[in-house]
């Protein structure tokens, strides 16, 4: 056995595989085991409520790496591993099959579960959450059975689960709590406009509507009950109301949370020997003003980085901005920034597919971008953003203002 | 099955072969070529699988999008006028014994 028991990082999606690899690039030498609570090796969970979805890639195109890579890249990767437990004194990691794993370094990156129906009837079966490559499979095995959909969640994951299942000819309906969808991630402009292209689309649009029930049929789910009193036919029903952050592990060990593993600039946890990368995290950041836990590929890769570069000893602090994207129908949603809390927003182009973007201000403050089929804009602010560029409102609405021009002034001028 | 060969930054190359209609880019990672990242799995957001493509196929591969053509305004290495995103490149029999270079850096 090695003198230094090295690095166990627990969770191998976005962030712990990427930890683990990112550990090996900065020069990290110890021995790395990789656990995942998962059969399939580590694959890309954004193309689940899209491409994959629609059959348009299959699972071997969901992968990061072979497994030989991380042969090659001395990584004893361990699927179909539940972690029980960890002991901070001993230094260890129990695991649910009773094997006990030393470890010198740490990483937890446990990210987030779906958030369960608070409904009578969820129970039933027809019911499904898009999280994992086992739920998607499972909607897929019933799918050419099925000729109506309900989704209830008007967020990311819900819409993009609507659009690929009316691109396959089902009859979607889309309920949201609240009175516009992606409320928490988009302003009202973007909210309205894609709630349009969904009903031109085809998608029942509900907002401001509620679930009181889920009616079934011989154990099969028949119907969804409407606040409003209106009961909508569903053959199958995919439930996006948000996730919870997997932090039990570290909770019972002691680490400070709060709604996720509080981490610092290197992904450190309030135990030196302990880091933390992805959903699961909370930290503060500059592109805030309270501190984020987010739900991103970005902030997995970025994040688990600048963890593998700290375990190596060649710490590379996290320090990007946050950015994000979704696809609905023929739409790419790019986003850049932490934009909750604007109170003004500088459009780019008329609300269309052809493309427009919206510059959020707080006062005088440019706080991030959205654009719709209109990267160039989307680069350009999230690089500005990096720089703490202060883009001007005045600068966001001029058109003949080219913002690759302004990235290119902004950089000459640093 | 299409061949892609593979030239590093160091010089050495691999040659794979990929699938009918999967992307250059899967291809790389499945067959464990070193030096794409592909942090958005190919859904053209990252500009992390850049490659240059050998001249001779410039012409052969399949054009670029507005959307790929934006995402190359972000790439770590240098864009060049070959350069193109690995995970747009779909792969068919007319580009078997396409040549790509991998760029030093994806990030």
């Amino acid at each position: 056995m090695s003198a230094d028991a090295g690095l166990v990082v627990i969770g191998a999606s976005h962030a712990g595989h990427q930890i683990a690899v990112a550990a090996r690039q900065a020069g990290y030498a110890e021995p790395i085991i990789l656990l995942s609570d998962e059969d399939a090796l580590p694959y890309q969970r954004p193309p689940l409520s899209k491409a994959y979805m629609m059959g348009k890639v299959d699972a071997d195109g969901l992968i990061f790496r072979s497994r030989e890579f991380f042969q090659d890249q001395d990584i004893d990767l361990r699927l179909g591993v539940s972690v029980a437990g960890i002991d901070r004194e001993a230094k260890e990691v129990r695991c649910a099959d009773g094997s006990v794993l030393p470890y010198t370094l740490l990483a937890i990156a446990t990210g987030t579960r779906v958030r369960p129906l608070p409904v009578p009837g969820a129970h039933l079966d027809g019911v499904h959450y898009i999280r994992t490559l086992s739920d998607i499979d499972r909607i897929m095995a019933e799918l050419e059975a099925v000729q109506n959909v309900v989704v209830i969640g008007g967020g990311f994951i819900g819409l993009e689960g609507a659009a690929a299942l009316r691109q396959m000819g089902k009859e979607v309906a889309v309920v949201e709590l609240a009175d516009r969808f992606m409320a928490r991630g988009v302003g009202v402009t973007v909210s309205s406009f894609f709630a349009n292209h969904h009903r031109e689309q085809g998608v029942d649009v509900y907002l401001q509507t509620g679930v009181s029930e889920l009616t079934g049929e011989g154990g099969k789910v028949a119907g969804v009950s409407l606040s409003n009193g209106e009961v909508l036919k569903a053959d199958l029903v995919i439930a996006g109301i948000g996730v919870i952050a997997n932090q039990e592990l570290a909770v019972e060990a002691g680490l400070d949370c709060d709604d996720g593993i509080l981490v610092d600039e290197n992904a450190r946890t309030s135990d030196p020997s302990i880091f933390g990368a992805g959903d699961v995290t909370r930290f503060n950041s500059r592109f805030a003003p309270m501190s984020l836990r987010l739900e991103s590929v970005q902030n997995a890769t970025d994040q688990a980085r600048a963890a593998g570069a700290a375990i190596a000893g060649a710490a590379k602090p996290y320090d990007s901005a946050p950015w994000f994207w979704s696809d609905q129908f023929d739409l790419k949603l790019q986003m850049t920034g932490i934009t909750s809390g604007h109170d003004k927003e500088v459009m780019r182009g008329e609300p269309s597919a052809e493309g427009f973007s919206v510059f959020y201000f707080k006062g005088d403050t440019w706080l991030g971008t959205d654009t719709v089929n209109r990267p160039s804009d989307h680069i350009s602010s999230r690089r500005l953003l990096d720089m703490g560029y202060a883009l001007s409102a005045e600068e966001a609405a001029d058109e003949t203002l080219a913002l690759k021009d302004v990235l290119k002034q902004a950089r000459k001028a640093s | 099955m299409p061949n892609v060969t593979f030239k590093h930054h160091d010089g050495t190359e691999e040659t794979v072969s990929i699938d009918n209609g999967k992307s250059v880019m899967l291809g790389a990672l499945t067959s464990n070529i070193d030096g794409i990242e592909a942090e958005c799995g190919g859904s053209c957001m990252c500009a992390t699988c850049h490659v240059y493509v050998d001249e001779a196929w410039m012409d052969k591969v399949p054009a670029m999008q507005i959307l790929e053509e934006e995402m190359l305004e972000d790439t770590a290495a240098e864009r060049k006028s070959n350069s193109r995103l690995s995970c747009q490149i779909e792969m068919s029999d007319a580009l078997d014994g396409l040549v790509v270079t991998l760029p030093e850096t994806q990030v």
